[in-house]
């Protein structure tokens, strides 16, 4: 399958074909958003034999737009001694961090926002945009929680970086690349052609299985650390800082981070899936793949990835900041190491 | 001295800044109305002061107002979630007071209920722990069985939270007929949850590493700030009301008291006092199918209640085991139908007091943990 | 060394653990239930909101006495042997008193129980309501007496009228105990 834009194709490599390229993926933010937060809201009800939501809409399917309205309605506070500029700005750092990582993503053979051929890099780079928002509202909020709250993310994200990026660049050195559609690529076929289970190649490459399953579950981890999702949610864990970096925050502004935490929860979902799951691959090679599935596969996995993230939220107690440290540093980093060595090893020797 | 500066640093004299940080009176987890000065050095807690007082309700300064029948619905309201077993200890103390003996059946409901409200709030203790702990799933299971104990206590007596159940010389109304069945219902859901949370939450190693090896509290200062319940029993000391100076008619049952080993950490941390909980939990059941078994059908739960409530003078001390640890009433009596005084010793109060001796040194999110593994309602430390 | 893989181990399999038990639940049955639609049943001797049977209540103001937080307010007038109505009980005995007020603020009350214990024609009862929240205090202090403004007017002149009578009768000797009795309140 060749890779291309599909409305480049359309309309031609023109402004409106750029500016229709960012509008489609924030859209699809918006949905995948409202899906998300209903979907956390029952899974975690009926994880806890709840029923969760009920009233709006049939089965409660329409709660997460009345949440948006009730956030919508809710009076706008700054605190009295904020830094105002700072304060305001936080949140649309944050989302702005977001939706960026979104332009590279590649959605199927046809549809990737940009084309960038360092698409992995860049999503790291504005991946890191989330700790200067962070820091900025827990910093700017004038309140002691906030800024523990912000001091303990950006010592988190930053450690956490190093053993996801090591991850990541397993995966760039097993593609030979680190264009997103050409991961993608790299892997089609069936899935056992995924670099989950080694990527393609002869049955010898069997013994690497261990190690690239290995790899993503670090990188799963890494991953709900980066989001701060349980249990790595300390910058807002809730029991002790009260709301960690965004307790002052109110109405639209809260509602920002909170899209951010979503939207940042579905980019290391996708990078997961397009560095492990194939991307837009289907599972069972030719069958069922073309410009569309690949929509529908890649979604559908990303959002198992979020549907593992939101089962995990559920289960476990979270972390200290030193524990969550020695993982990151002491197990994590090592692992990962050996992966990266044993793999490049594998891919200079085949 | 000559030594050049930067080289010969005494780290010690390093002053960083402190951080005066206010949890509370409003904050998720200081389980009500606790305000804790707390002091920080980066994350790492160097002082706490807690600072109680913001549910003060004059309790004792009310006993002395109104009859001794009427000071139960007070009783109750100290410490809400196990109020069964605070009216078993003033009930008792007025009726020894007053030499009155009362029946058989009396005495078996009276524990049966008290061991289900020491079960319901030992859920509540290891629900919300495991709460201050981010796992909020196994706080929902545990709230669900308490949910049912709650029902047979509002079979029974009417309400689900204050009773004002034991009345001084029996009971206010006898149990509904099938109280036995469900009570051996609940003993069965209650230890298949206990299983369930012990996989779940307990064992989990996010939890341990959480929890032990945190806030240890050796035997010793437990004894010197007259700790008692779980959080006594958590440092290893065997100690146990029930046990080492029967009252009631707990000399009857065969039980253990369970004690904290340092399983997966140093004996008296953190996990051991929550350990104590869950094992304690099991106790209760036993007790409660022992109970059960033995427990007469016929009698009338109110034959004993005397007329008037007008203890002779005198004063009196009774203490009972409650959940949280060691419950008494001092009551003196000067022949009115009103008490002169009435004391509450308050295990939650007690055992607050340690806090401050167990959490320097720990990072802040150990001190929540701390303060969960304490077990504290805030109703019984103001009263 | 050996620890370090054990503990690594421990994290991965007891995260395995919790994820199976939650993941059973996900299809468990569920507990909660739809409130106002569905209600869990309520046992018949609940002690929630109290209702008054004036046609019982003889004005004994004991219930007033006994509670423990004085939310009872009971006010009551003598009925005159001159009454033309010549009012009767619930049980058909003769009325010894009005009963002009019987007020219970239910923001105070505590809901012990014991008022209705010690109520000797057990005119006072828990209901099964609790679903009676309002916007205001003096929405939730119920007026239970049975007497219209203007009875009460009347029952008290007519009492007075009576008093004066008696006490011109008496010549004074006895004196009347104040007219109108005030509840403990
Ligand atoms: S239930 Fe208790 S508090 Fe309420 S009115 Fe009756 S005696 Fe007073
Ligand atoms: S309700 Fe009962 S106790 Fe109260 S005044 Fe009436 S009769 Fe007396």
């Amino acid at each position: 399958m060749e890779t291309f834009n599909f409305l480049d194709k359309i309309i031609g490599e023109s402004i409106l074909s750029a500016v229709l390229s960012a509008l489609l993926p924030l859209i699809f933010l918006i949905v995948y958003a409202l899906i998300a937060i209903l979907g956390e809201l029952k899974i975690s009800a009926w994880i806890q034999e709840r029923l969760g939501p009920m009233r709006t809409g049939p089965y409660g399917i329409l709660q997460p737009i009345a949440e948006v309205v009730k956030l919508l309605q809710k009076e706008d506070i700054v605190p009295t001694n904020a830094n105002r500029l700072l304060f305001n700005l936080a949140p649309f750092v944050m989302f702005t961090g977001a939706f960026a990582g979104f332009a590279v993503i590649p959605f199927s053979p046809a549809f990737a926002p940009a084309h960038i051929n360092l698409g992995l890099y860049y999503i790291f780079a504005v991946g890191a945009f989330a700790v200067i928002g962070i820091v900025m509202g827990g910093w700017a909020s004038n309140n002691k929680y906030s800024l523990l709250g912000a001091m303990r993310s950006a010592s988190q994200m930053i450690s956490y970086e190093i053993p996801g990026a090591l991850v990541v660049l397993t995966a760039a050195v097993l593609a030979n690349s680190l264009d997103l559609q050409e991961i993608s690529l790299a892997q089609s076929g069936p899935f056992w052609n995924w670099f989950l289970f080694g990527g393609p190649g002869p049955w010898t490459k069997i013994w690497v299985i261990p190690f690239t399953l290995l790899l993503s579950l670090i990188f799963m981890i890494t991953s709900l650390a980066e989001t701060n999702r349980t249990p790595f949610d300390i910058p807002e864990g809730e029991s002790e800082l009260v709301g960690g970096y965004h307790t002052e925050y109110s109405g639209m502004k809260f509602a920002m981070f909170f899209f951010a935490e979503y939207a940042n929860m579905f980019i290391v979902a996708s990078v997961l899936t397009i560095v492990f799951l194939g991307g837009w691959n289907s599972p069972f090679g030719e069958f069922m793949s073309g410009y569309f599935w690949g929509v529908f596969w890649f979604t559908s996995k990303a959002m198992f990835i979020v549907f593992l993230q939101i089962w995990l939220r559920w289960t476990l107690p979270r972390v200290r900041v030193d524990q969550l440290m020695f993982l990151g540093w002491k197990v994590l980093l090592p692992f990962a190491l050996v992966c990266f060595i044993v793999l490049s090893l594998y891919r200079i020797l085949y | 001295m000559t030594t050049r500066k930067f080289i010969d640093i005494d780290f010690s004299r390093i002053e960083s800044d402190r951080m005066r940080l206010n949890v509370g009176p409003q904050h998720p987890s200081t389980h009500g109305v606790l305000r804790l000065e707390v002091e920080l050095d980066g994350e790492v807690v160097t002082d706490v002061i807690p600072h109680i007082g913001y549910l003060h309700r004059c309790f004792e300064k009310i006993a002395e107002n109104v009859t001794y029948p009427q000071v139960i619905p007070y009783v109750d309201r100290m410490d809400y979630v196990s109020s069964m077993n605070n009216e078993l200890p003033y009930v008792m103390a007025v009726e020894k007071l007053m030499g009155i003996k009362v029946p058989d059946k009396v005495e078996y409901i009276r524990v049966i209920m008290s061991e289900l409200n020491r079960i319901a709030n030992h859920q509540i203790a290891i629900a919300t722990f495991g709460l201050d702990a981010g796992a909020f799933t196994p706080f929902l299971y545990l709230f669900r069985d308490r949910e049912y104990i709650l029902w047979i206590f509002e079979k029974a007596s009417g309400a689900r939270l204050l009773f004002n159940y034991f009345w001084i010389g029996g009971l206010a109304n006898d149990v509904y007929p099938t109280f036995k069945e469900d009570v051996l219902n609940i003993v069965k859901q209650v230890r298949k949850t206990n299983q369930e949370i012990e996989r779940l939450l307990i064992y989990n190693k996010i939890f341990i590493d959480r929890t032990a090896n945190v806030g240890i509290l050796p035997a010793d200062v437990a004894i010197n700030y007259a700790c008692s319940g779980p959080v006594l029993r958590g440092s290893g000391v065997q100690f146990d009301l029930r046990k080492n100076e029967p009252y009631s008619i707990y000399d009857r049952f065969d039980f253990e008291i369970p004690v904290g080993k340092g399983e997966v950490g140093t004996v008296g941390d953190s996990w051991d006092r929550n350990i104590v909980r869950m094992r304690e939990i099991e106790q209760s059941c036993r007790i409660i199918e022992q109970a059960v078994e033995q427990m007469p059908n016929e009698g009338d739960v109110q034959q004993a209640i005397p007329k008037k409530v007008r203890p002779p003078k005198g004063e009196i001390y009774f203490r009972c085991e409650n959940p949280k640890g060691e419950l008494g009433f001092y009551i003196i009596s000067d022949g009115k139908d009103k008490p002169y005084r009435v004391k509450a010793r308050a295990p939650s109060f007690v055992n607050l007091s340690v806090l401050p001796e167990i959490s320097r040194g720990y990072l802040f999110a150990d001190l929540i943990v701390i303060l969960g593994s304490i077990d504290i309602v805030l109703g019984e430390v103001d009263r | 060394m050996i620890d370090y893989f054990k503990s690594v181990w421990a994290w991965f399999h007891t995260i395995l653990i919790g994820m199976k038990i939650t993941f059973t639940h996900l299809f468990s049955k569920k507990v909660t239930i739809q409130y106002p639609n569905e209600r869990y049943p309520i046992p018949h001797n609940a002690k929630n909101r109290l209702q008054l049977y004036p046609d019982l209540c003889n004005g004994c103001m004991q219930c007033a006495r006994v509670c423990p937080v004085q939310c009872i307010d009971v006010e009551t007038i003598r009925v005159v042997p001159t009454d033309p109505d010549k009012p009767v009980m619930g049980d058909g005995t003769q009325r010894k008193l009005w009963v002009s007020v019987y007020d219970i603020d239910f923001a105070k009350c505590c809901f012990c129980g014991l008022c209705t214990t010690v109520c000797p024609t057990e005119a006072i009862k828990h209901t099964t309501d609790f679903e009676y929240s309002s916007y205001t205090r003096e929405g939730l202090i119920y007026h239970f007496s049975a007497m219209s403004s203007e009875q009460v007017e009347q029952k008290k002149k007519l009492f007075e009228e009576w008093s004066a009578k008696e006490k011109a009768a008496k010549a004074g000797k006895v004196a009347e105990p104040s007219s109108v009795e005030k509840g403990e309140n």
